[in-house]
């Protein structure tokens, strides 16, 4: 029944729509992508308890070798890779050396594979789990560049070098606001490494993968490894303010920044006359918190009138919490003088949350939020109740045909009464 | 190629008693060997849906596009928030269906409750009218079916409703509670859109703007990235015939053909009302 306004689309194009569809327009639509290749870095653990033989009956060792030596073969050719390990080099009982022991074994830069994979055959299980130090110089290893990046950690045992938390490390390395994300593995983990892998990975919105087999490591890692070659355009942080005077002017695009429990955090954003704001927000929650929670969104003018708002409340197991709005600003009918263009409406975006967490829970740095803007042509305003009034149904029909019978008898009538008066006259 | 095959036959493993094969429906070219593998289970969908992604966002923003009518299929871990978006217009009524490979039910200690939530372009949660958008697994289930049968798509809404509108929405697949020890065990998850017509009742309110696609933009914007080679958000994100002519629907049908039976039972009206006509006395020309 619907006609459809036919897209002039070949099929390649709609190949290349297909993933060009998960590219948010960046800052400015006009401003050119970015093209920086993703990097990133593998993180392996090379610790003492490495020698232990319960994958596929051989060691985690040799089983991390294996898998590294199918990835090093089956990198995109565009993702840049390095790899770092940790407790390679001291095998003694001194705690603070034993700490510091991480270092880069290739450098994040385009993949010669022969010599990362020499360069993996050398590793042999030696030291302790700093986990929080491998992280930070993954972190540094990766740079600061606008390239997504990406840390897969594989370990076998937790931390060992408390008081630095890992978890918190990543929370902060996340908070820098570098694109990071962190996906862990455990090999074959005991549940104090699951928790902490977890936390690292829910501290960043990457992935916890508990592994058992060789095969499902290489397959998870080049999964991994694949999934960092996605091209996605990285948000731009901002910084919201307390107030909407003086909150950033945002064009449209994706942002994001950080705000703590019960923190408002407001943006500007401006409107031409039949135009459609559309804005978007996720809050993701990157750490332990209480089991209810929400999100309020709202469009507020300058002078503090609600426009509209968009909210969302939730409870459970969640990634993100999300809600968004739109409003169409209406065209004027004054039209001004001459060709000068209609003043834009500055519309407030406020966005608050309802996350709470126990005392123990570190409340900065603050949870990530992606805010998306979109300024879209709009319909001056809603018409009438029905697309352009027309109707549809038996009910219609009937009243149609009913209306148009009376019609034709009283139009029937009035000829005969009208040749009645003229014949008696 | 070979370790892949064997851990698709290891995942799939209780699965593929479940049913006969469904060879070749789901493997398109792409497709490697553990997902032909994988295709022993029951298509969700229909067996004869085309095969869509194989791999699936993490976030909402690389949630992997798939369009009605295709199967998209992913590998994850349990716990993984799994991210699709698809397109829905005017008048449809889209029904997304989900079914999960559980892991290996020697690995797991505990029930575990999936569920699956549908976004639109806006990132509002779209209510379910129909089906069963979470599930509880028990311990040694197999699988999992997942449905959620959204509300009609309308034309148009109060900026202050959450209707649905034509434009993309994304579907998340997670558990949402399972025992600690079973997190991060290797799951397999096939998910399909049906679309049913539901003609012009929900063609209401006047004709929308641009589709809800994130990333839309005003139309100068889009002609100059058309000018600068690329596919402007919202037609890259449209079903595989384009966004529906916000012209167009059914209720000029309806209206044309009541204005035809009104004529028409005017005419019968009149007819039966005037009598025959001018009196046979009468002289011409009066």
């Amino acid at each position: 029944m619907i006609t459809r306004k036919r897209l002039a689309t070949g099929a390649c194009a709609l190949l290349a729509a297909l993933s060009a569809a998960l590219l948010p327009t960046g800052a400015a639509a006009d401003e050119p992508v970015a093209e920086e290749s993703p990097k990133v870095e593998l993180v392996l653990d090379v610790s003492g308890s490495m020698r232990a033989r319960d994958i596929d009956g051989q060691s985690r060792m040799t089983a991390a070798k294996q898998a590294f030596n199918e990835v090093l073969d089956a990198v995109p050719q565009e993702v840049r890779l390095g790899i770092r390990t940790l407790g390679a080099d001291y095998p003694g009982p001194d705690r603070k050396r034993g700490c510091e022991d991480t270092r880069q074994l290739y450098p994040v830069g385009p993949l010669d594979r022969t010599e990362a994979k020499t360069a993996v055959a050398t590793l042999a299980p030696t030291g302790w789990t700093p986990i929080g130090p491998a992280l930070l110089g993954a972190a540094d290893d990766l740079g600061t560049d606008g390239a997504t990046k990406r840390i897969v950690l594989i370990t076998d045992g937790e931390d060992t070098c408390a008081p630095l938390d890992p978890c918190q490390v990543a929370r902060e390395i996340a908070a820098k606001g570098i694109h990071l994300v962190i996906d862990t593995l455990g090999l074959v983990p005991d549940a104090r490494t699951r928790q902490q892998l977890t936390c690292i990975a829910e501290a960043t919105g990457g992935t916890y993968t508990s592994v058992h087999r060789t095969d499902e490591l290489s397959r998870r890692v080049r999964q991994l490894v694949d999934r960092a070659a996605d091209p996605v355009v990285p948000p731009v942080a901002t910084r919201g303010t307390d107030r909407c005077a003086g909150a950033p002017l945002l064009r449209p695009g994706v942002y994001t920044d950080r705000e703590t429990f019960g923190q408002h955090r407001w943006y500007r954003v401006e409107v031409l006359p039949g135009q459609e704001l559309r804005a978007s927000v996720s809050i993701a929650s990157d750490r332990q918190v209480h089991r209810d929670y929400g999100v309020l969104l709202r469009a507020v003018t300058p002078a503090g009138r609600e426009i509209v708002r968009g909210s969302e409340a939730g409870d459970g197991r969640t990634d993100v919490i999300s809600t968004g709005l739109r409003h169409p600003v209406p065209e004027r009918d004054d039209d001004g003088p001459g060709d000068a263009k209609p003043a834009a409406e500055t519309v407030c975006l406020q966005v608050s949350n309802s996350f709470s967490a126990p005392p123990s829970v570190r409340t900065t740095p603050g949870m990530p939020v992606e805010l998306s803007v979109d300024v879209v042509d709009g319909p001056a305003g809603a018409s009438d109740l029905a697309a352009f009034g027309l109707g549809r149904g038996w009910w219609l029909l009937g009243a149609l045909v009913l209306a148009g019978f009376l019609a034709g008898l009283i139009r029937g009538w009035l000829s005969r009464w009208r040749v009645a008066v003229w014949r008696t006259n | 190629m070979r370790t892949l095959r064997m851990f698709g036959a290891a995942v799939t493993a209780a699965a593929a008693l479940l049913g006969p094969a469904a060879p070749g429906a789901l493997a398109g070219p792409a497709a490697s060997a553990a997902r032909t593998e994988s295709s022993a289970i029951p298509a969700t969908p229909g067996s004869d849906a085309e095969a869509g992604p194989t791999e699936a966002g993490t976030t909402f923003r690389t949630a992997a596009a798939f369009r009605p009518g295709q199967e998209a299929t992913a590998q994850a871990a349990t716990g993984d928030y799994l991210y699709w978006v698809f397109p829905a217009d005017t008048g449809e009524r889209p029904a997304v269906r989900a079914a999960v490979t559980l892991p290996a039910a020697s690995l797991r200690h505990g029930p575990a409750t999936w569920r699956i939530d549908v976004y639109d372009g806006l990132r509002r949660r779209q209510p379910c009218m129909y089906g069963t958008q979470a599930r509880a697994a028990a311990r040694d289930a197999a699988e999992v079916r997942l449905t959620c049968v959204l509300r009609p798509v309308r034309g148009a809404a109060d900026p202050w409703a959450g209707d649905p509108l034509p434009g993309s929405y994304f579907v998340r697949l997670t558990v949402t509670s399972l025992p600690d020890e079973d997190l991060g065990q290797p799951f397999t998850a096939r998910l399909g859109v049906d679309v049913r017509d539901e003609g012009g009742a929900h063609a209401a309110d006047g004709p929308p703007a641009v589709p809800l696609v994130p990333g839309a933009t005003t139309a100068d914007v889009a002609e100059a990235e058309t000018a600068a080679g690329r596919t402007p958000a919202v037609d890259a994100a449209a079903p595989e015939d384009g966004w529906a002519s916000a012209w167009w629907s059914d209720r000029w049908l309806w209206t044309a053909a009541g204005g035809v039976l009104a004529a028409l039972a005017g005419v019968g009206g009149h007819a039966l009302t005037r009598g025959s006509g001018r009196p046979a006395r009468t002289p011409p020309g009066a």
